[in-house]
């Protein structure tokens, strides 16, 4: 007989579970594993505080103290070789801990190791630039703050990289909706018309497949012109459009979701 | 090669062709329908092709100009995102009237794909627009039927547009 499950509250749980599933995960090794690695972090140590090392996919990764990502970095580049910053950014992990994860991903050339340094930044904590020791960090910060609203430090020219300079938000945070906030939604109306023309503009219709075919005040019919407003329908009924609620943008949602995960 | 001879007075007809202003304003206008070089993303590709030599835009008179100035209809084609709108504001203003718009492929008519907060939903949103052209991208060959639909409906309105307005054959 199959055993016995309580049925209440089985709308909370997941529909369906694979027994055999195994969740994946990346193998790390430790640093001692490879030569080059293992020397680079001693002279990294000896002058920073590492909080982890770990290699993974033939990569290390060095966690260290947001206040040392200067100095780490310059030492990662004059004594060990990394000549190139080819990639930086944040991730958002304010909903599960309250911090950012700023993480530099360096490449050395001549050995072909990469190394990416990471630490933890709390939100309204402002970054060192490393724009001193790498260019490629100068459209890449400006890209985090526009991104994610992280102040950088000695920037030489800190602003707003792919948003509109009086863009409100930062677009890459958890916590922004994808179909934009409120003032998202009336940008390009308020800038161009003002905000008067909300009215006779409307809000944006997120639904591209709808099509009212009897609206004969904004589409004209090239070769049966009618008078403007005229009554097209025939007689029909009209039916009303119904949405799933994922199409309906909730504006105020963000933040309680935000809640509801901490 | 046999010469032509044309016996005004024996064939009934004289030198003369009877119209309407409107007819004559708008067989102008419609058949020199100058649009402007303007593309926005993938659907430029197309536009560009359409202009080349394959497809000859200049077939229907329909030369690109690079000045707002000189531009009859805006072709957007393309993905418009929020910061670059009021710049396309600023060019169909700049436009001298009467001037046409069509709004080509599934981003500029509705936002297509990018249902997100950095585009614009629907370039109608910003500027009025005559054709919308469906597709994702439209061949060129669609482009071609947008503008000789166009050019239909410029040969139905009048050439007064003041008059047109009031008609709202146009979306001003």
């Amino acid at each position: 007989m199959r055993k016995y499950v309580p049925k209440d509250n089985v709308q909370k749980k997941a529909y369906y579970t694979d027994r055999f599933h195994v969740v994946p995960s990346v193998p790390t090794q430790d640093v001692s594993t490879d030569e080059i690695f293992a020397k680079q972090l001693d002279i990294l140590s000896s002058k920073v505080e590492i909080k982890s090392a770990y290699i993974q996919i033939g990569q290390m990764r060095v966690e260290i103290n947001h206040q040392d990502n200067y100095r780490a970095i310059e030492i990662l580049k004059n004594e060990c070789g990394y000549e190139m910053l080819s990639e930086m950014s944040a991730v958002d992990y304010l909903a599960k801990d309250g911090t950012f994860e700023i993480f530099y991903q360096l490449l050395n050339l001549k050995e072909r190791k990469r190394v990416r340094v990471v630490c933890r930044i709390e939100q309204g904590l402002a970054i060192e630039s490393v724009v001193p020791l790498y260019k490629s960090a100068n459209f890449s910060e400006r890209e985090m703050f526009d991104m994610f609203g992280i102040v950088v430090n000695n920037h030489p020219f800190l602003k707003r990289i792919l948003m509109p300079d009086d863009w409100e938000g930062h677009p890459l945070l958890k916590t922004y909706p994808l179909q934009g906030d409120e003032f998202a939604s009336w940008y390009e109306v308020d800038k161009i018309f003002g905000k008067d023309a909300r009215e006779v503009i409307g809000p944006e219709n997120r639904d591209p497949a709808r099509i009212d075919r009897y609206d004969t005040k904004r589409f004209s019919r090239v070769g049966r012109e009618v008078p403007f407003g005229a009554d097209i329908s025939g007689g029909e009924p009209e039916t009303p459009i119904e949405y799933s609620s994922t199409l309906l943008v909730d504006y105020n949602a963000s933040q309680t979701q935000l809640k509801n995960r901490k | 090669m046999a010469q032509h001879q044309v016996n005004y007075a024996s064939a009934g007809g004289l030198p003369i062709a009877l119209t309407t202003i409107d007819h004559l304003v708008n067989w102008g206008r419609s058949n020199s329908l100058w649009p402007l070089t303007y593309g926005l993303a993938c659907c430029a590709i197309e536009m560009m092709a359409t202009g080349a030599s394959r497809y000859d835009f200049d077939r229907f008179g329909t030369i690109f100009r690079a000045s707002p100035r000189q531009a009859d209809v805006m072709i957007l084609a393309g993905t418009l995102s929020k910061k670059h709108a009021e710049f396309a504001r600023r060019l169909y203003d700049q436009m001298t009237e009467p001037k046409w718009v069509i709004s080509m492929g599934s981003c500029a008519n509705t936002g297509g794909m990018f249902n997100t907060y950095a585009t614009v939903q629907g370039v109608d949103r910003i500027v009025p627009v005559d054709i919308y052209l469906p597709g994702c991208a439209p061949r060129p060959e669609t482009l071609q039927y947008a503008l000789m639909m166009l050019q239909k409906k410029i040969r139905r309105e009048s050439a007064n547009m003041n008059k047109n307005k009031k008609q709202n054959l146009r979306l001003i």
